[in-house]
């Protein structure tokens, strides 16, 4: 049976198109459902990629149909846009998708969970379950033994994880907000999702102050009282449009005296800056502003793209494991073919003589475990042969054969 | 038996420094490698002074050697703890090749086999070099997680922290660990003291130049827990002074001679 899979993603195809082929979960069960038909499908769609991949006769068709169905485009079009691959092809995809080595973000994590949840709302089969399972393995497997998703991959992710380095499990940490915009929301998010408390967040309209502090379970202050809370917390992020400095080398080293040495993080994610360099050279105090970030976010990458190479050979493993898989399940059949063909001929000859014998019940055991024994030496090398051609490239070619020379019915 | 034991144990330990040196560069299989041999190492080890004390008639470490062999086996015990957590394999880096490095210096010196004869009694011996070399151990320790914290605060001020990020511990729970791991070694060490001086006045000996730098380490080591709980000193001035205390530890180690227990 033919693994095809048949999609479209950001390598190639603009957002323009790809949000009319989106397919949400829920809708990617049922159309999963109506694809297989007799045979297997599974439907996985996210902000970069719909694909389908289908085991059953005349997938591509069906496939390509469903897509013109979704996204309500003429067929022509879609066919320039999307990619068909089968089997071994198509395994290497969808383990290269789960491993994250085609995301936007080398390693990036949420596809993992994205794969798993389409594979759950599939209608699959032993193809497809194989197939999944095993890409979800390879995701695992590529994130455990190389650091591709270790390192930060924005500068929200990047003001998150060092915040961590600094402090280990933010549980516990309490930041300061320093601006309501939108870069602040996103830092405060980053660091709520690790553990930390938004504490207190600064703005000069007391209203927006009070807006977003009241999304994490903050107070808002007036922006003049940010020197007086500076004791209190352990993070700051500031991000206002102020166009001087909102604190001061002294204002940090006078809040730094009742810290009792414990560390303060300051992040400044303000153009022009509102944080005073000169903060980062006092003892137990970290200043990390946009360029630094932003560099800190580039090496990330580059060091996620360097442990790709190391994911790829990990997820080419995997693929071929896929393909001796399927190459065994072409053999199988033939084999058991053969094994049937062979007790049949066994079990027939004896009936016929056994009348003409005489053989008392213990001479019949004996005759029968005889000539069962014979039957399974005979078959015992063509069996591994076939077996280990099934591991090559011509396993198929090995199994035509055998029925062939023994004219066996097709088994399935 | 015993050189069997040895040679193994070292084989693992040094497998063990190589593997952590290969995923310092290339995280993954090899971290895991690097646990394992730390693990193989410390169980080849004990099977190795289970030995010494079975072949022994008296306290079997009480040579410089020798005590230098249990003091290996305290660090990696004391490393197992929680150095086989994924975030501290860049201590195993600092760790194991030490390990390794003084289990040979041990071996060479004698320290495998089943000990001299002491003027001094099992029970003493168990105390006095049982509890300084626990920890010794201990504050050798601290000193590489001091170490490690400096490091990477030094990173931190440099804004070159990404190789790091997630394979190292935070700064805190640095700094954490070593006060608690000195928290823990200073009454071993003084318990250690008091059995030594018990026994010096018993003797009517004055205290030598060793017993000195060992109560100088205890002073070292007093004033961090004191200035750390009391006068809330943390960060690079905590690290700086465990280290101090360290560079003690490595002249009282170094200056245990043969005939110090004798």
């Amino acid at each position: 049976m033919t693994l095809t899979l048949v999609g479209l993603s950001h390598q190639g195809t603009p957002v323009a198109v790809r949000e009319r082929a989106f397919v949400p979960l829920a809708r990617a069960g049922e159309l999963a459902a109506s694809l297989a038909g007799e045979g297997e499908a599974v439907c996985l769609s996210t902000c970069n990629r719909t694909e389908l991949y289908l085991v059953g006769d005349d997938a591509e068709r069906r496939a390509l149909d469903a897509f013109e169905g979704v996204s309500g485009m003429p067929g022509e079009e879609l066919r320039a846009v999307v990619y068909r691959l089968t089997d071994e092809a198509a395994a290497l995809h969808l383990f290269r998708v789960a491993a994250g080595l085609d995301s936007l973000v080398p390693g990036e994590g949420e596809i993992l969970g994205q794969v798993r949840a389409a594979f759950e709302a599939g209608t699959t089969g032993p193809v497809l379950d194989r197939v999944f399972r095993q890409a979800l393995h390879a995701g695992k497997k590529v994130r455990a033994e190389t650091a591709i998703a270790e390192s930060p991959a924005s500068v929200s992710s990047a003001a998150g994880a060092l915040a961590q380095q600094v402090f280990g499990r933010l549980d516990g940490c309490r930041v300061l907000l320093v601006g309501a915009g939108h870069v602040a929301e996103l830092a405060a998010r980053s660091l709520a999702a690790r553990g930390a408390a938004i504490a207190y967040v600064a703005n000069r309209s007391p209203q927006r102050a009070a807006e977003l502090a009241g999304r994490f379970g903050g107070r808002g202050i007036d922006l003049a009282r940010v020197r007086e809370v500076l004791a209190e917390v352990d993070v700051v992020v500031s991000s206002t449009g102020s166009p001087g400095r909102v604190l001061a080398q002294p204002d940090v080293e006078a809040a730094l005296s009742s810290r009792k040495g414990r560390p303060l993080f300051l992040i400044d994610l303000a153009v022009p800056r509102d944080l005073d360099p000169a903060i980062h050279d006092l003892d137990a105090c970290y200043l990390y502003d946009m360029d630094d970030l932003e560099s800190v976010v580039a090496s990330s990458l580059a060091g996620r793209r360097r442990e790709a190479a190391r994911a790829e050979a990990i997820v080419a493993e995997e693929a071929e494991r896929f393909r001796e898989w399927q190459a065994s399940r072409e053999v199988v059949p033939a084999i058991a073919s053969l094994r049937a063909w062979a007790e049949e001929v066994r079990a027939g000859e004896l009936a016929r003589v056994r009348g003409r014998l005489g053989l008392s019940e213990s001479q019949e055991e004996a005759v029968e475990s005889i000539t069962a024994q014979i039957v399974n030496k005979l078959l015992h090398p063509p069996t591994v042969r076939l077996k280990e051609a099934a591991a090559g490239a011509d396993g198929g070619g090995y199994a035509q054969a055998v029925r062939h020379l023994f004219d066996l019915d097709d088994a399935e | 038996m015993a050189e069997y034991l040895f040679g193994l144990a070292f084989l693992a330990y040094a497998g063990a420094a190589i593997a952590y040196a290969v995923d310092a560069r290339r995280p993954g299989p090899a971290g895991r490698l690097a646990t394992w041999g730390v693990r193989l190492g410390w169980v080849l080890q004990t099977a190795l002074l289970v030995d010494q004390a079975a072949r022994a008639d008296a306290f079997p470490w009480a040579t410089w050697a020798g005590s230098l062999n249990l003091f290996v086996w305290l660090v990696v015990s004391v490393f197992l703890v929680w150095g086989c957590r994924t975030r501290f394999r860049l201590l195993g880096l600092a760790v194991m090749p030490l390990a390794a490095a003084l289990l040979v210096i041990a071996r060479l010196g004698g320290g495998i086999g089943t000990g001299g004869r002491s003027g001094y009694s099992t029970t003493f011996l168990v105390v006095h070099v049982g509890l300084l070399s626990f920890a010794f151990a201990a504050f050798t320790l601290a000193a590489a997680l001091s170490g490690l914290y400096l490091w990477q605060e030094r990173r931190l001020k440099e804004h070159r922290p990404v190789g790091l990020l997630g394979r190292a511990p935070s700064l805190l729970t640095l700094e954490t660990l070593t006060s608690r791991t000195i928290a823990v070694a200073l009454p071993a060490l003084t318990a250690g003291i008091v059995a030594g001086l018990v026994r010096l006045r018993n003797d009517g000996a004055p205290v030598d130049a060793l017993m000195a730098v060992t109560l100088g380490t205890w002073a070292v080591y007093g004033s961090y827990l004191i200035l750390r709980y009391e006068a809330g000193w943390h960060g690079r001035r905590a690290a700086y002074l465990a280290l101090a205390g360290f560079a003690l530890v490595v002249v009282a180690r170094v200056g245990l001679q043969v005939g110090h227990f004798s």
